[in-house]
């Protein structure tokens, strides 16, 4: 099994990811220069949190043309795992990889804190392992993850079981409240619709040790090994 | 030969940019204004070899491709001489 982390001129978790793939995955990972284009080996690629291309014209919509991006595309296209962080949720979003896109937070402000994450759909491999009913607790660190996308998308998302992850308070409940960045619906990630390709606002990598406040982030990367060596056995 | 292209939410996406902007505009004193809305303008240099119609044509997909998110924003596109 192996994993890749995608860096891109501007990219700041990308060893943060890297970390927590070797340290507390404990399974292989490799970088993956922007302008790399081959991915044969890889197991998944983790499009990391940060400010590729300085967030110019938009978040996201630089790196979009990157050489790696046409190779990142056609790994989803055959089924590979990809999963995008903050900015790589914008990415993702600004390479049609998953629909909708990224705005600026309803506040205006740059938020950074923990929030409350409630699992709407725990059949996919990215939350197998997360223990039902689990309210995860994981950092947020953006000024742009206000989620939006028009009805008919909204609600291809919804039925499809696309809408991965929702913002919600500490007992579960979605409210306004708990929304930090005015998103749809509260929406924090999403997946497209053969699941395996998943966006996430908040930084699971950053939610990995006691130490750095809570550790459920593991659940969403233990899951996705999981997900990788049932394939592997099939 | 130049192509002026301006970038701007579409109508149904709100836009808290623009509205901390007309709050600041209305506490300058400024009474009459309804609403701000905030946009991207770009400027594109095109070689004066290019004809207008190649010019629109291709300024409008590059609009289309990079300038804009078509899921949140319009765009229009002007040539001038």
């Amino acid at each position: 099994m192996k994993f890749g982390v995608v860096v891109f001129p501007g990219s700041n978790c990308d060893h943060d990811a890297y970390h927590v793939v070797s340290k507390h995955v404990g399974q292989p990972v490799d970088f993956i220069w922007h302008k790399e284009t081959d991915l044969s080996g890889f197991d998944a690629i983790i499009i990391p949190g940060g400010f590729s291309y300085g967030d110019y014209l938009r978040a996201g919509a630089l790196a979009r043309f990157s050489p790696v991006m046409e190779s990142v595309k056609r790994f989803a296209a055959d089924g590979g795992f990809v999963f995008g962080i903050c900015n790589g949720f914008q990415i993702l979003c600004e390479s049609g990889l998953l629909p909708g896109a990224l705005r600026r937070n309803a506040g205006l402000h740059f938020v950074c804190k923990h929030v409350n994450l409630r699992v709407e759909n725990s059949n996919m491999p990215f939350t197998t392992e997360v223990e039902h009913d689990k309210v995860l607790s994981i950092p947020i660190a953006h000024a742009e993850g206000n989620y939006t996308c028009d009805d008919e998308t909204y609600n291809s998302l919804e039925e499809n079981g696309q809408i991965i992850f929702r913002y919600c308070d500490e007992d579960g409940e979605v409210t306004d409240e708990s929304n930090p960045n005015g998103a749809r619906s509260n929406i924090a990630g999403i997946s497209n619709l053969n699941r395996n390709v998943l966006g996430m606002m908040p930084h699971p990598e950053r939610a990995c040790e006691e130490l750095l406040g809570s550790n459920d982030g593991r659940d969403i990367f233990r899951s996705l090994t999981k997900a990788i060596e049932l394939r592997q056995a099939a | 030969m130049k192509a002026l292209v301006y970038v701007t939410l579409k109508p149904s996406v709100l836009d808290p940019q623009g509205k901390a902007i007309h709050h600041s505009v209305e506490s300058l004193g400024y009474k009459n204004i309804n609403d701000i809305r905030q946009g991207k303008f770009f400027e594109i240099a095109l070689d004066p070899s290019v004809s207008e119609a190649d010019a629109r044509d291709a300024v409008e997909r590059i609009a289309k491709d990079v300038l804009a998110n078509p899921v949140i924003e319009d765009y229009r596109v002007e040539i001038s001489q």
